[in-house]
């Protein structure tokens, strides 16, 4: 995988690889867990066991579950008889028939977390291309229009960055109930439709744009809108995707604003579904691990997929200049 | 020219949305919620007014102290570790090697996960009997502990997962860091007999300062608004309240309590806080940055 053109660096890769399993392995451990049963999470106490028992029958069976649960509250009772008896014959303890995604299967139930995800991936989506669209609107006239007022209104917004999200929470709780927005989606999408950050990151990239170009297309009868949607936007598509991606991660791992505006089941999104579930499932480390894969494991990917299109976006701008 | 472009109230069509959610939700509740803090509310019943009351009987709040006392040292000890250690990775990967970018997606991977995830697996690893943590140091034969549950050990374990989940954004804001100093200022020190530790302390620290102090503003920014890792893994304030920070017990009041006008009191003085810290940075830290 390394080629060692420089074997003065090998300590360097060392450290480094050293760092990067501290940095993987709570992942590492959390996946296994998701795929291993409560008595094998139980019985392993005493060693670090990654891999789950692969002689399981791995097969799934819809059709079947139900059957298969009263089966399993059958070997439950045994396994409660089996613990009465003497050490020496519980240690042939009875396997009780557990399915790689069993763990998975019980966070489902438990949870509509599917529900969840439609919320969580509809607002997310929404409050990132919509709060894009303004955001470049705002930014668009920051950087090419003479108007009044326009430092006081661009200090006003640097200043909305400066403020602790927490002093926010409580006045726009009270302010939603007002507009009764509390447990409705807009209370999870409207107040996010506006970023002063990203008005900032676009405005700095509008500005490097030349000037005279705006100039001429006006002169040739192209009217402000046209500009913005047939220059400005095309030119500015890098960094639109550069801010499009820290907006998807901020809105998909948001937490505390969706805890406290909404309380109706139906409209959780997956932070806040994965705390009730948690509180919920106690000491279930198997549920719970497949919980939290599924909240982490779309990022992750996508994370990976995008770093690809994202260096790739770096390196053409790179290019250009 | 300049007449005419004065009158350009056609720009306000573009800024409107913008500008029209962020007075709604971001600048009229900062001053309506100043105005609560001087309420008694509950939400439901009629506000009453208390003036400076919620504030007086905030500074003689004793678990409001313990709150400010446990934020603080939240911050005194997750701050330092951090830029330490993402410091040090940083310099590592400053290095001329292979899989640059593999090594800058992993030590990423945390930052881009949601910290209730992370918090439930940390949960985990730290539980008790069950754990991964006393398992390895059951390898070193060191007695297990009960990580979470024990006060001594609650607020160092919230903040050695921080620490882990934190590390690669200062990460990578110090390799750009690092990549904006000439390498021929190497050279030249190398060319003149410097050490490795001499290189570091006399170009890499002072020329990276700038980077340094804006992690340091920022970070010490976000560790006093720390909140949902507490949440998550020591719920209720952790044992003997030795993780109740000030967020989470305004959040409590506020919530769980329905004191509205209290918890805004509190979150004022946080605020204030974090304000005055920022202003200390600014005017007397920024003068030790070496900006070229």
């Amino acid at each position: 995988m390394f080629k060692f053109k420089h074997p003065e660096y090998v300590p360097v890769h060392v450290l480094l690889i050293i760092g990067s399993i501290f940095m993987l392995f709570p992942f590492i451990w959390m996946i296994a867990t998701s795929f291993k049963s409560q008595d094998e999470i139980l019985t392993t106490s005493k060693s670090i066991v990654l891999l789950p028992d692969l002689a399981r029958p791995s097969f799934l069976n819809g059709e079947e579950e139900t059957a298969r649960i009263e089966r399993k509250k059958e070997e439950a009772k045994a396994w409660e008889a089996e613990q009465a008896k003497p050490q020496a014959e519980r240690n042939k303890k009875i396997q009780a028939p557990f399915h790689w995604f069993d763990n998975y299967l019980f966070a489902l139930k438990a949870q509509p977390f599917y529900r969840f995800f439609l919320n969580t991936i509809f607002v997310t989506l929404t409050v990132t291309t919509v709060s894009l669209f303004f955001a470049s609107l705002a930014a668009y006239a920051f950087a090419f229009f003479n108007f009044p007022f326009k430092n006081t209104l661009f200090m006003m917004m640097l200043g909305t960055m400066m403020l602790p999200q927490q002093a926010l929470l409580i006045p726009n709780y009270i302010f939603l109930s007002k507009l009764g927005w509390v447990n409705t989606y807009m209370a999870l999408i409207v107040p996010w439709l506006a970023s002063a950050y990203s008005v900032f990151f676009l405005r700095q990239f509008f500005l490097q744009l030349p000037k005279d170009l705006f100039e001429a297309a006006t002169i040739d009868g192209c009217t402000r809108f046209q500009f913005y949607y047939k220059v400005v936007l095309p030119l500015s598509i890098p960094s639109m995707v550069t801010l499009g991606i820290f907006s998807f991660l901020a809105n998909w791992n948001s937490f505390v604003w969706p805890l406290i505006v909404t309380n109706d089941t139906s409209l959780r999104v997956i932070q806040v579904g994965l705390s009730y579930f948690s509180s919920e499932a106690g000491t279930r480390w198997g549920p719970l691990m497949a919980a939290s894969t599924m909240t982490i494991l779309p990022l992750v990917i996508g994370y990976f997929l995008a770093q690809k299109q994202f260096v790739e976006s770096q390196a053409t701008t790179g290019m250009k200049e | 020219m300049a007449n005419k472009r004065k009158k350009d109230w056609g720009a306000y069509l573009y800024l409107m949305p913008t500008v029209v959610i962020l007075v709604a939700f971001h600048v009229l509740p900062i001053f309506y919620s100043l105005a609560v803090s001087f309420y008694e509310w509950d939400l439901i019943g009629q506000p009453e007014y208390v003036g400076v009351g919620n504030y007086s009987r905030l500074f003689d709040d004793p678990m409001f102290y313990k709150s400010l006392w446990n934020t603080v040292y939240y911050a005194a000890v997750s701050v330092p570790l951090s830029i330490f250690f993402s410091l040090i990775i940083a310099m590592l990967l400053n290095n001329p090697i292979s899989a640059i970018g593999l090594y800058r997606t992993i030590y990423f991977i945390p930052v881009i996960t949601s910290i209730n995830a992370v918090a439930i697996v940390w949960n985990f690893i730290y539980h008790p009997d069950f754990g991964l943590l006393n398992k390895i140091l059951a390898i070193f034969s060191i007695d297990p502990r009960a990580w979470l549950q024990d006060p001594t050990w609650a607020m160092p374990a919230i903040i050695f997962m921080s620490v882990w989940k934190g590390l690669g954004h200062n990460v990578i804001i110090f390799l750009a860091g690092l990549q904006n100093i000439p390498r021929h200022l190497y050279e030249a020190a190398r060319i003149d007999g410097a050490s490795r530790w001499q290189q570091f302390r006399h170009i890499t620290w002072p020329l990276l300062s700038p980077t340094t102090f804006f992690i340091f503003t920022i970070s010490t920014i976000g560790s006093f608004q720390v909140f949902s890792q507490v949440y998550m893994m020591t719920p209720r304030g952790g044992p003997l309240k030795s993780t109740m920070v000030v967020v989470y017990y305004l959040y409590r009041k506020a919530f769980e309590q329905f004191e509205f006008g209290y918890a805004l009191a509190a979150a004022f003085v946080l605020f204030m806080i974090i304000f005055a810290c920022t202003l200390f940075n600014k005017l007397y830290l920024e003068k030790k940055v070496h900006y070229s």
